[in-house]
This record gives C-alpha cells, structure tokens and sequence, in this order.
C-alpha cells in the first residue's frame, strides 16, 4: 500500500465536508445493497481504509471508459473515491511516459506484490500480437506479466469484460477478453459502453471496506449493480405492459414517452443499474431521453441483431428464398400427386382390411 | 451464438423455408389431384355451394352443440382465442410486418389463459371418450403440444415466470418454429386445407342438387 492521505485529509482537500461523505456512503451503501445501518461503518472502513496500488492497463479500447470515470466538470465524491487509490500505472492519466511509465509499473508490482489491484479496459488480440503492443511488449504478454501478482483484477468497460467492438464480427484481431487470459485470480466484469462510474468505484469500495470482492453473477459481473434488468426499472415500463409502443422517433407515442421496444430497445435482456443510477450526476438515460437502450452491458452486443430491430423480430427471409421455397413446395406437391393415383387406386376391400 | 440469436436468425430462416415450402406442397398436391370426373348429369351449381360450406361450416350442425357443448364451447374459445393472441398482441404485429397498437397486455394474458384452458379441457375431453381416444394417435397429441407451447411460453415470457427474459424469448420463439415448420406436415396443415376440404365437400353436394 502506498504512504499518502488517506480519505479524510482528502475529503477536507477537495473541500467535501463529513455530512456530504456521510450522505454519499449512505447511498453507497443502498447501491451495494447493504443495510443501512451499515453506511456509518462503511464510511468508517472508507476512511480508515490504506491506499492500494492499482495498476491500470489499456489494451484495444477508445478511452471511453476513463472518460466516463473522469470527465465530470466538478469533482464528484465517486472520484474522490477513486482518488483513494494509488493509481500507479494509467497510460492516459499518468505524466510519465515511455521506460519510464513501464518502470513505474514494475516498481509498483514490487512494492505491493500481492495486494495490488489491476484494472484493465480494452481486449486482447490473439490473432497478432502486433495490432496491440506497448512498450514492446504484447497485450497478452504484459497481461500475464502484471496479474501475476495482483490480488485482483477487475475488467472495466465490455471490451475488457466481453470482447466489446473489437470482437464484433467478423473479429479482425481475434480479441478475446480479460477473464479468457486470466487464471487463478478473482476477475470482476464491470461492463458497458462504458460502464457507470458507480459501478467501477463501488466495487473499488467494496473490496476497500470489506477486503474482498462483492458477489458476480453467472458472467462475472457484480450482482448489485447488475442484478437487475432495465426493463424492469424502466420508467416506460407501464406503457409496455399496456402495449403502447412508439413506432418512430417521432410520432405521437414517441412524444408521449410510451415504449421503445419496436424501436429496438434491448432493456430487456440488459442487466445494468442505468435506470436507476442514471447519467451525468442522475440526470437521465438513453431510455430517458427517448433512445432505445443498446444493451451495451451484455456480451456481443454489436452483433446481437440490430441496434433499431425489435428484440422479437426474427431476421426474415428474402423475397427470393421466400418464393423459391414455394416454387419447390409447388413443384414437389404436383410430383407427388401424380405418383398416388397408381398407389390407391383401386381401393378394395383387402386393402382397407390391411389398414384398419 | 446465443440461443436467441441463433432462434432469430438461422433457426427462424429454416422455420419459414419448411414452412412455405411444405405448405405450397401440400396445396399444391391436394389441387392437383382434384376430383374424380363426375359423369352424372348436374342437378345443382356446385360453385355457390362450394363457397356457402366453407363458411358454413363454422357453425355446428344442428343439435350437436347440446350433444358435445365442451368440444363446441371449447373448440371457439381455443380458436378465437388463438387468433386474437397471434394478431392482436402489439409486438406480434410489429413481427407480423402490420400497423397497429395492438390490443392491452392484460387483456391479451387473461385470453391467453383461457385458451390454454381451453385446449387443456378439449385434451381431457379426448382422454375420457373411449371412441376419441381410440381414433387419437401420437399425430393428435403431437399437434396439440405443438400449439400448446407457444401459448405457454408466450404467458411465462409476458410475465417473466420461472427464467428471465432472454431465455424465455429464446424458447418462445424456437417453440413458434417448431410449429412453423411442422404445421404442413401434420394436423395443422388443416389451417389451410380446411377451405379446400368444405369447398370440395360442398361443390360435390351442390352439384347433386343438395345443400351442404
Ligand atoms: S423502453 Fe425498453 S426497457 Fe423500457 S419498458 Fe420499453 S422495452 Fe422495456
């Protein structure tokens, strides 16, 4: 763990007063799905928590997800929360550069061996080691060298977690992701494009106060913030069950806010906090602000049949497949019927014996 | 490739090849096989009567309503029921291709319901008379569950029972296909052939001179 303030001297620096941090854990605290009476001790594990080493590594990614983390204009408590850890090693954020930010990480590595954390966005191509190389050294190469001694490692964004674009068909680098590589150490998914920063620094929180990871689901992902789906906390939720659905992005059911799903809303099938977490400090969603969710938490989402077609909607047939399986159809059903005469005819009385 | 995909893709695209193309087939066979030529001289118009059965033959017979009232009842209410469930839910009509609002979720679960019913009491019906049961055969019961599960996990999918959505979707559709591409290869070709079959029955009675 690295020697520098801890929360407290940090909360007093960015000018966040103790009610603040108090009414923040609390929140923190229902989003983890704890009871509440546990929000003061949590704020108390907070504080007293050290400083663990993250090591942050960026493979085939677009950076979308440290902006998600970073990009607020004023600091808010999440960062704060992630300002708590020692970020040792992050290509974008990080001064140094070149062998000296590679030296950086293995001073890192050497110094908190076995308890630091690696955070990685982005996939790994196996296909050719070249597409994804940093400081000479392979993605799947660095990966291997830097999770060797982490005590975790947590797959942010669902290039990380899934594979995301760079896997899309046809896969062009053969990506794979985080956990395909990694054995022997807990691997947490924090997925989406990009994931909600609450998600990203409430796990970091968890394994702060309490040492350990929280509960995953079946595709690693934390239960609290992907237990549910969107559908189910959708605000349009009502006007699917009625079924009133907005059939363009502008007509009337659209400006009446009802159903996105025959737009192509994938709300369904994702299993993300969005609609109650929401964007921008709470400000709204896709679903919110009239955009059919993506479904961009869930594995191979660029390929899962269209942003805009419905969730039910099959691909369909072609007009040509369509009317060559009926010619086929007609031409066969004309064959066969001018084979049966001879098979029934005549009918005898020995013949319906043999039957029945 | 997830099952869903793969049920939206690959397997909805073999559905509908076997489906029209079996569906042409057995059309196509029936017409052309045709009628006998009938040598006695008409006594009656065989078109006009050809058309009248087929639609009415939608209405029992004369007193057969009293004699069997839950293969009747039963027979409309799993019918209409099934009609309203696959054209009037909203997101059928969006798959269907047709415009429309589509009717309430709630109404649309409560007729799913009572067509399940339905069909459940028509089964049991089959299951007790001796003479029905007789003449049923694995195509009956096949045909039967062939329509049965899409009405089920339709209902379990609307109101996310026992799995959540995707896999509900998933079996929701694949059950669909199953019928799809069966349908003309069992029973359930009457769909369509039903018209065949009364006008056939009627142009032979009208040409007789008899109502059908
Ligand atoms: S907009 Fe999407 S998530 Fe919301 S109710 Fe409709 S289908 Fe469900």
């Amino acid at each position: 763990m690295s020697d520098s303030p801890g929360l407290a001297t940090l909360l007093r620096h960015h000018g966040i007063g103790r009610r603040d941090f108090l009414t923040f854990c609390a929140g923190l605290a229902s989003a983890l799905a704890l009871p509440p009476v546990l929000a003061p001790k949590l704020a108390h594990a907070l504080e007293a928590a050290r400083r663990p080493s993250v090591i942050w590594l960026s493979f085939q990614e677009c950076t979308g997800c440290t902006e998600s983390l970073t990009r607020a204009d004023q600091p808010s408590l999440e960062q704060i929360i992630l300002s708590m850890v020692s970020l040792d090693y992050h290509h974008t954020l990080q001064a140094a550069s070149g062998a000296a930010a590679e030296a950086a990480r293995r001073q890192a590595m050497a110094d908190n061996h076995g308890r630091y954390l690696v955070m990685a966005d982005g996939s790994i191509p196996l296909g050719d080691p070249g597409y994804c190389t940093i400081g000479g050294m392979s993605s799947a190469d660095l990966l291997a060298q830097t999770v060797a001694g982490a005590a975790a490692v947590i797959a942010v964004g669902s290039c990380a977690a899934f594979g995301g674009l760079a896997a899309a068909e046809p896969n062009p680098t053969g990506a794979v992701p985080i956990s395909r590589l990694v054995t022997g150490k807990p691997v947490v998914n924090i997925p989406g494009c990009p994931p909600l920063p609450l998600a990203m620094t409430g796990v970091i929180a968890h394994f702060l106060a309490f040492g350990r990871l929280p509960e995953l689901d079946s595709l690693g992902r934390p239960r609290v913030f992907y237990g549910e789906t969107i559908h189910d906390r959708c605000p349009r939720r009502a006007f699917y069950d009625q079924g009133l659905f907005a059939k363009s992005f502008d007509d009337e059911g659209a400006r009446q806010g009802w159903c996105l799903f025959q737009l192509g809303c994938k709300g369904p099938t994702t299993r993300n906090a969005c609609a109650t977490v929401k964007w921008n400090g709470g400000t709204s969603f896709p679903i919110g602000s009239g955009h059919p969710c993506l479904g961009c938490s869930q594995p191979s989402f660029w390929d899962a049949g269209g942003f805009y077609r419905p969730l039910s909607r099959p691909a369909g047939l072609g007009p040509g497949m369509a009317a060559a399986a009926v010619a086929a159809g007609a031409a066969l059903g004309a064959v066969a019927a001018s084979k049966r005469p001879s098979e029934r005819q005549p009918v005898t009385l020995d013949d319906l014996e043999t039957k029945s | 490739m997830s099952l869903l995909l793969w049920a939206k893709g690959p397997g909805f695209a073999l559905a509908a090849v076997l489906f029209l193309l079996g569906t042409a087939m057995r059309l196509a066979e029936i017409l052309r096989l045709g009628r006998g030529t009938d040598l006695a001289r008409p006594r009656g118009a065989a078109g006009g009567q050809a058309l009248r059965t087929v639609f009415s033959r939608f209405l029992p017979a004369p007193g057969l309503f009293a004699r069997s009232p839950v293969v009747h009842a039963g027979g409309y209410v799993f019918h209409i029921g099934l009609l309203v469930v696959v054209i009037g839910y909203g997101p059928h009509l969006a798959v269907l291709g047709i415009g429309g609002r589509g009717l309430p979720a709630g109404l649309i679960d409560g007729v799913t319901l009572l067509t399940m019913a339905a069909m459940t009491a028509l089964l049991a019906a089959r299951l007790r008379d001796p003479v029905k049961r007789l003449i049923s055969g694995p195509g009956d019961y096949g045909a039967w569950g062939l329509v049965f599960l899409p009405l089920a996990t339709g209902f379990l999918l609307v109101n996310r029972v026992l799995l959540p959505f995707e896999p509900l979707l998933a079996l929701h559709l694949l059950s669909v296909e199953v019928m799809l591409a069966l349908l003309p290869f069992t029973k359930l070709v009457h769909a369509f052939t039903f018209v065949l079959a009364r006008g056939y029955a009627g142009a032979i009675a009208g040409r007789k001179g008899a109502h059908s």
